[in-house]
């Protein structure tokens, strides 16, 4: 199976764990991935918040690049990516105004066709029958809390994935695999995202109260499928544990991590061993 | 040769001021068969109606036009004026040179030309009119009240307290409703049961009401004063008339864990049993879902220990058809369920208030129980998950009301009041405890509601939050409430031991299957349809059906007597009469030209044309023909449309009246 | 702002369907930041709906906002809740109207953009120094200019650490975009000043 593939600027930069992670975990899985030819930055927060238009246009232009490679499924695995990627989406399929405008910005016409998929999305069509035949181990000793955040299901007319408030499709893949999560509150409550740099406290205090309810729930460690959740879960814990006076010693996984584990692949070619948080 | 009056209204400036109806008047006064035209202030008053009446006499004329409003307004009237001056009825037609002419034209000189052409459209038919006669029908003198609620109680009783006789039919083993689950109400906290159970007594009691539980209605045929119902009577595995309703045999049921559909499943009851200890009929009924001897095949311990041999396993259901001339429908309502599942694709549950899925999160009517004294709790407060008093109660209003997300716009209306009314008894019971209400507004308007809003707040000290609460979670055994007090402009988070939900009102289930065997209008909520939401607010728009309660709309206990008492006025209007009188603007069938295909037969929206044969004296088969019933027909003219052989026509309508006009036109 | 293309405050606003709000506060219920906010997004919303812009544009909390969409996603009314303070804080920073305090935000936003704009994706290393420099070495507050350097070896240590960021080809293109977009400004009836 090919898939066009848009790594977005986290998995080739800081969040490259996540990148190999993906990569091979999908490898692992028959999926081959296809990066986009010169990609460019999704825009993310800095650009919804400070331009509407260059929102549009620089999803629009990768929307563009997948169609002019004919690319039907595109994967993103970052969920701000796949988030600003759907809406450019949307916008362009109900306007024929804007997708000329966009066109003509982009110098590259697009028409808004490419169906985007998150991580999630990839390992549900690549079934979890076949996932379970070609496991080589369990993940019984994982009691994860699962974490979605905000941007894997909202906003839920846009991404249309699982169910915005209480959503299950990574339980349902890692209790296939033997891993028992945990039922708690905060999954899809925000760690603060993007506001890592820009605002340090905030993201420090949503993240704690995350790894709080996490281990009061009785998770012995979490899953993520978002690399700014992992930036502020895992390598910001440090952080975290000092300024609330704690000990979360809780380590966090992307969602390829333990699938990776439980199709034998090593914690180096996984990319674990580049997590900040490392137990067991 | 026809002798036609015109007469053009001015409906003070509403048509004056846009149509020149002096020029309109002497436009048309040439028109062929037109022997007078005149326009006056106001056609529909005394001075107005006599004009008439005086032209119809002094020109000996054979037709009337009125130039005035929609016939939907006075048609009636002008149609009475003639009749009273000696001319058919039905040889007065109205132009609507109002609605469809002056309120929605500006250019007079426009407008003036079209009300002329609107004027011969109408002259070119009344030529063309024949005098017709109003039907009559026979009327059945009896009634059909379907629902036992507080509301069909009340119809029911009305009528039969008049004299006539009443089926009432109740889907559930006992009448008394929503309300027999009510704890006290408001805004007087008498106790539900004490003034409710009386009239259910009545009702069981009463020689004219035949009272069918356990019930549903399964087909409606006939029309008006001629209704044939059949209704299934569900098998009950209980002689009714055997039983004493001793209560030995639901003591000494085996089958104790089955969740109460009185207590909303927050009580057991056994296998055979009274949903109820006032229930009306005092009757059991046996669950087969949960009777051991339906499972297993073994135990009959109540069929055992029954002196009066009551219990009949063999029961079948029943099917029972009744004939009545009027049907009241009082179906009531359920409340909206924040579960993941709906029942409408329109509808969307709380995942955010967690899809039902904490026990302590209840709705309105499962708080009902546990206030109440003859609830699973026997009166005391306290919680499903762990049976401790809750010390903290949050209540939030507008649950899937209001909530056009979820798919609910509209208010309910009386959880403002309810939810008063909770805050006070809970606070009477639990004297240390604290309520808390997350509201939008408060509406409270009825006489002495809002005060009762007020003592809840101001003497009973419920903390009233205005806003919305947007995520609860369950920590620890409490709950977590996240909402915003909006007027001091702060987020609010309650722990609460207790949350009580004010879910939407929504019509019963099956009550839009319902409305489709009445021919009755429903809502995109599937809320019965009145016929006008001012002036006919208990009729539909199926002639002999009338609606009360909740199942026309969100409303409370003293709306829905009033709105039963309505109904039950308007059947008995119906019944001061031996026959009914119907306008006989109905398609007819050339019973020489029907090649009895019967494509209209099929058509019918009414089911209002029949198969029949003609026969000679000799009763020999002459010719299958179709043939309207008079009764059931509503002059829609769809007949007319389909009829291959133009056989079918509609009096009052006819395709050469109909000519007439378009050719006045061209 | 002569030449520039203008969109409408009507046309604006009416696709986050401002109108319909009715002020029940969910959104303001549900924020994770609302505690921290000088307005709660309900109060924006208000203040959007009365056309005080001015006023709104000028509220630390569109700056505090984490853009995580619950308040959109809970609106009953199916207010883009998010959009709005989207909106807001273009208005915001075109008009320069951003409360100084959070300043340090904006810096950070506008650091991001102009990295994608020079590299067509984003260089970690170079965004955090420009950004550091801008909000913190004028005020020569050192401490928060090197509070992240002993991240520096941890993230070598983990090969996560670039000197050089990516770059795309075509980067002539990319700010070929950036202008173009630039060019369009959101046009907000100012003619209040409160």
């Amino acid at each position: 199976m090919d898939i066009g593939y848009y790594p977005g600027c986290a998995l080739h930069g800081s969040s490259n764990d996540y990148g190999s992670s993906v990569r091979a975990c999908l490898n692992a899985l028959g999926a081959r991935l296809c990066e986009l030819d010169d990609w460019i930055c999704c825009g993310a927060t800095a650009a919804h918040s400070l331009n509407h238009m260059l929102a549009l246009a620089l999803p629009s232009r990768n929307l563009a690049i997948a169609e002019r490679q004919g690319y039907e499924e595109l994967l993103a695995p970052c969920p701000m990516c796949s988030m600003e990627l759907l809406k450019a989406r949307c916008a362009l399929t109900a306007s024929s105004d804007l997708r000329e405008k966009v066109s003509e910005i982009v110098e590259l016409e697009v028409q808004g066709k490419t169906r985007v998929l998150n991580l999630i999305q990839i390992l549900q069509k690549i079934g979890l029958d076949a996932i379970k035949q070609r496991a080589v181990r369990t993940l019984k000793e994982f009691r994860p809390a699962c974490y979605y955040g905000c941007l894997l299901t909202r906003p839920a007319d846009t991404v249309q994935f699982d169910d915005c408030e209480q959503p299950s499709s990574m339980e349902t893949i890692l209790c296939a695999l033997g891993a028992e999560p945990v039922q708690w509150n905060y999954k899809t409550e925000c760690c603060g995202a993007g506001m890592t740099m820009a605002d340090g406290p905030t993201t420090l205090e949503l993240s704690h109260k995350i790894l709080s309810n996490a281990v009061a729930h009785g998770a012995n460690c979490m899953v993520v499928a978002c690399p700014m959740c992992h930036v502020n879960l895992d390598m910001k814990q440090a952080d975290i544990d000092r300024e609330y006076d704690c000990r979360h010693d809780l380590a966090v996984y992307y969602l390829s991590d333990l699938v990776g584990l439980a199709l034998g692949l090593d914690e180096k070619s996984l990319g674990i061993d580049r997590h900040f948080v490392v137990k067991r | 040769m026809s002798r036609i009056g015109i007469f053009i209204c001015w409906c003070g400036e509403n048509i004056a001021r846009n149509v020149d109806v002096e020029r309109a008047a002497a436009e048309v006064a040439d028109l062929p068969g037109v022997v007078c035209s005149v326009a006056y202030k106001y056609m529909c008053s005394d001075p107005g109606q006599s004009l008439m009446r005086q032209k119809i006499v002094s020109e000996r004329l054979t037709g009337v036009v009125v130039a005035s409003c929609s016939p939907h307004m006075h048609l009636r009237t002008f149609r009475k004026a003639a009749a009273m001056a000696g001319l058919n009825p039905y040889l007065v037609e109205m132009a609507n040179i109002r609605e469809h002419c002056s309120w929605v034209h500006h250019d007079r000189q426009q407008a003036t030309t079209k009300a002329v052409e609107l004027i011969r459209m109408s002259v070119a038919k009344v030529r063309a009119n024949a005098a017709l006669q109003p039907i009559s029908i026979p009327i059945t003198r009896r009634a059909l009240v379907i629902g036992g609620g507080v509301a069909g109680i009340q119809a029911a009783l009305d009528i039969a307290d008049s004299g006539r006789e009443v089926v009432l039919v109740e889907r559930e083993p006992s009448i008394g409703g929503k309300m027999a689950g009510l704890s006290e109400t408001f805004p007087t906290l008498d106790c539900s049961q004490c003034i409710l159970t009386p009239r259910m007594v009545d009702v069981g009691q009463h020689p004219n009401i035949r009272l069918y539980t356990y019930s549903e209605v399964e087909g409606v045929e006939g029309y008006v004063g001629n209704f044939k119902v059949t209704v299934r009577k569900k098998a009950r595995y209980v002689d009714m008339d055997a039983c004493t309703g001793c209560g030995q045999c639901w003591n000494a049921c085996p089958s104790k864990k089955n969740l109460s559909e009185f207590d909303y499943q927050m009580g057991n009851r056994t296998a055979i049993y009274v949903p109820f200890p006032q229930a009306v009929p005092a009757r059991p009924v046996i669950d087969r879902d949960a009777c051991l001897h339906f499972l297993k095949g073994k135990c009959g311990i109540c069929a055992k220990k029954c002196a009066a041999n009551a219990v009949k396993f063999d029961d079948q259901d029943e099917v029972i058809t009744e004939e009545v001339g009027a049907i009241v429908v009082a179906t009531g309502f359920k409340l909206y369920s924040i579960d993941r599942d709906q029942a409408s694709s329109k509808l969307a549950g709380y995942g955010e208030y967690g899809y039902g899925q904490y026990p302590d999160v209840v709705d309105a009517l499962q708080f009902e129980r546990i206030v109440s004294a003859s609830g699973p709790t026997g009166g005391e407060i306290r919680r499903p998950s762990d049976g401790q008093q809750p010390k903290s109660v949050v209540f939030i209003s507008c649950v899937g009301s209001r909530d056009n997300a979820k798919g609910i716009s509209y208010c309910s209306k009386i959880c403002c009041m309810y939810t008063a009314k909770h805050t006070m008894l809970y606070k009477h019971k639990v004297h240390d405890g604290q309520a808390h209400v997350f509201y939008m507004d408060i509406r409270s308007g009825g006489k002495n509601y809002d005060e009762f809003v007020r003592r809840a707040i101001e003497q009973d000290g419920a903390h009233y939050h205005r806003g919305r609460v947007s995520k609860i979670t369950q920590e620890n055994g409490k709950l977590i409430v996240r909402g915003v007090d909006t007027l001091v402009g702060e987020p609010l988070t309650i722990e609460a031991d207790l949350v009580v939900l004010a879910s939407a009102m929504q019509p019963a289930g099956g009550a839009t299957e319902l409305a489709q065997k009445l021919n009755v209008g429903y809502d995109e909520f599937g809320f019965l349809s009145e016929s006008h939401p001012k002036l006919r607010p208990v009729e539909t728009n199926a002639a002999g059906v009338f609606v009360c309660g909740a199942c026309q709309g969100p409303k409370d206990i003293p709306e829905s007597v009033a709105q039963a008492s309505a109904a039950a006025g308007k059947v008995l209007v119906m019944f001061s009469n031996e026959q009914l009188s119907r306008e006989p603007e109905v398609a007819r069938i050339n019973e020489t030209n029907c090649a009895a295909c019967f494509a209209c037969v099929r058509a019918c929206p009414y089911n209002a044309i029949e198969r029949a044969e003609v026969r000679d004296r000799k009763g020999q088969l002459v010719k299958r023909t179709a043939r309207v019933n008079p009764g059931l027909c509503m002059g829609c003219g769809t007949c007319v449309a389909i009829c291959p052989s133009k056989s079918a026509d509609l009096e009052g309508f006819t395709e050469q009246q109909v000519y007439a006009m378009v050719e006045s036109l061209v | 702002m002569s030449g520039n293309s203008h969109a409408t405050e009507s046309d604006v606003f009416s696709e986050a369907n401002v109108a319909a709000c009715y002020q029940c506060g969910k959104c303001s219920a549900g924020c994770p930041m609302a505690e921290h906010m000088d307005l709660l997004p309900n109060q924006l919303v208000r203040l959007v709906q009365m056309g005080r812009f001015d006023r709104a544009m000028r509220a630390e909390a569109i700056w505090k906002c984490v853009s995580c969409v619950t308040c959109s996603t809970r609106c009953p009314k199916s207010v883009d809740c998010a959009a709005v303070l989207d909106l807001l804080r273009q208005a915001a920073f075109e008009q320069g109207k951003v409360p100084p305090s959070r300043r340090r935000t904006l810096l950070f936003q506008q650091a991001f953009l102009d990295n994608i704009r020079r590299n067509g994706r984003v260089c970690e290393l170079e965004l955090i120094g420009v950004f550091k420099t801008k909000a913190f070495a004028k005020d020569w507050d050192l401490l928060k200019l090197m509070e992240d350097a002993p991240l520096a070896p941890k993230l070598m240590r983990r090969r996560k650490f670039h000197f050089r960021g990516e770059r795309v080809k075509d980067r002539g293109l990319v700010k070929r975009i950036f202008d173009r977009c630039n060019s369009i400004k959101l046009d907000l009836a100012t003619s209040e000043n409160s």
